[in-house]
């Protein structure tokens, strides 16, 4: 199951704690890098790119995409 | 107009001859108003001795991360404290990629494994997913699987993989910097076995590892020495948690000078855009390096990292009206 979080908990990038407006260099460096980290709860997360798109899995919270 | 093009003018666009170490490291060294003329060169050898179409690859990681090798730039060494966890990508997944990747128009697929060298269990993987692409896709197959025995190489001309890719990532003065736990000597060693079985060779690095301008040239010598079918140009993107995520990215003027003085080397070598350009170069600087010598492009998302979606890659080279080689020419 995939939880949807309106407000993450987590930073999906670099793994710190997710407060308001906190990581720009995170936010600007994912445009060109999937998620690492479950924003739920800041595992790392089983990330596989594809050519088009990529999925990241969460052994928790599930599966998301992109 | 420096000596430096005037030489490779007559020498290079004129007689197919590549610079030596010494002439590249003149057009590294080439001062910022001479780009451009650098850059038009570079464009007319590859032009003269490549033609115009440019060849679109698309890759995919089969096994990321967890590799027992220590290079200092990749996320994907399990001995630093990267992000990037060990997962495998199961063979319908991979036919998926390449499906997705020919529908792009793109002519390679190029398999890819985080492994210092294939063991059996990579290998069965290997022969299962070439058969399966090539019962469901039109698309030529390559691969890159770290370092091979003999036995290996033999087993990959078997399942129709038609080149190999295994970069010397830098100079051989430099490399020892950049990986201890193999050398530069054996990345050679499978080269050379790749080579001798009829595979096409694909070997290329990545500049901005805090190599030297020196380094750089040696480099561009040392892959002309080599003559490789496919020179794949790579730029760091410092990865969290490597030895070198902290560098800072590669100049885009210096990536510039670089990609025409790596075409000047390699006149009719295939150069394509790798890693790290979106970053590096941009928009404007991808489509500058398209005007200075690179002819091949790897389309879509890499390996652990994102590219820009293979729709404004394509688009870019209609406007430039550089044709997309087809798989008929390439067959
Ligand atoms: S051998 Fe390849 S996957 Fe392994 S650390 Fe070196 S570059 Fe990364
Ligand atoms: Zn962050
Ligand atoms: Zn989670």
């Amino acid at each position: 199951m995939t939880t949807m979080t309106t407000t993450p908990l987590w930073c999906d990038r670099c793994g710190e704690a997710a407060t308001a407006a906190a990581h720009p260099a995170c936010a600007s460096a994912r445009q060109l890098e999937p998620p690492r980290f479950c924003p739920d709860c800041r595992r790392r997360m089983k990330v596989q790119v594809l050519p088009v798109g990529w999925s990241a899995v969460c052994v928790e919270h599930g599966e998301i995409r992109g | 107009m420096p000596e430096i093009l005037d030489q490779a003018r007559t020498q290079v666009l004129g007689d197919g001859v590549g610079l030596d170490q010494a002439g590249v490291l003149a057009v590294l060294n080439l001062p910022d108003e001479h780009l451009p003329a650098a850059l038009q060169l570079a464009h007319d050898v590859r032009m003269r001795w490549c033609g115009p179409e440019v060849e679109v690859e698309g890759i995919v990681s089969l096994k990321t991360g967890g590799c027992p090798e220590d290079c200092h730039f990749c996320s994907q060494s399990g001995l630093f404290t990267s992000p990037v966890r060990s997962v495998w990508l199961d063979i319908p997944s991979l036919v998926e990629a390449a499906k997705q990747t020919a529908a792009t128009g793109a002519t390679e697929f190029c398999i890819v494994a985080a492994v210092r060298g294939p063991d059996a269990r990579l290998m069965k993987q290997m022969r299962e997913g070439v058969a399966a692409i090539k019962a469901a896709v039109d698309i030529q197959v390559a691969a890159s699987l770290g370092m091979l025995t003999k036995e290996q190489v033999d087993d990959l001309v078997d399942m129709g993989v038609h080149r190999y890719n295994h970069n010397l990532e830098t100079c051989r003065s430099y490399f020892p910097n950049v990986v201890t736990t193999h050398s530069w000597e054996e990345r050679w060693e499978t080269l050379r076995m790749v080579r001798d079985s009829g595979m096409e060779v694909c070997c290329g690095g990545i500049l901005g590892l805090g190599e030297t301008v020196e380094q750089r040239a040696e480099f561009a010598a040392q892959l002309a020495e080599l003559n490789p079918h496919e020179v794949p140009l790579n730029f760091l993107n410092p990865r969290p948690g490597t030895p070198l995520g902290d560098r800072p990215v590669v100049e885009g003027k210096d990536a510039l000078r670089a990609i025409a003085a790596f075409r000047l080397a390699m006149p009719r070598t295939i150069l394509r855009y790798a890693g790290g350009r979106e970053i590096t170069l941009g928009d404007l600087g991808t489509r500058d390096g398209l005007l200075g010598g690179i002819n091949a492009v790897i389309v879509g998302n890499y390996l652990t990292t994102l590219g820009r979606p293979a729709n404004a890659d394509l688009e870019l080279l209609n406007e430039l009206k550089m044709p997309v080689k087809a798989l008929s020419a390439t067959l």
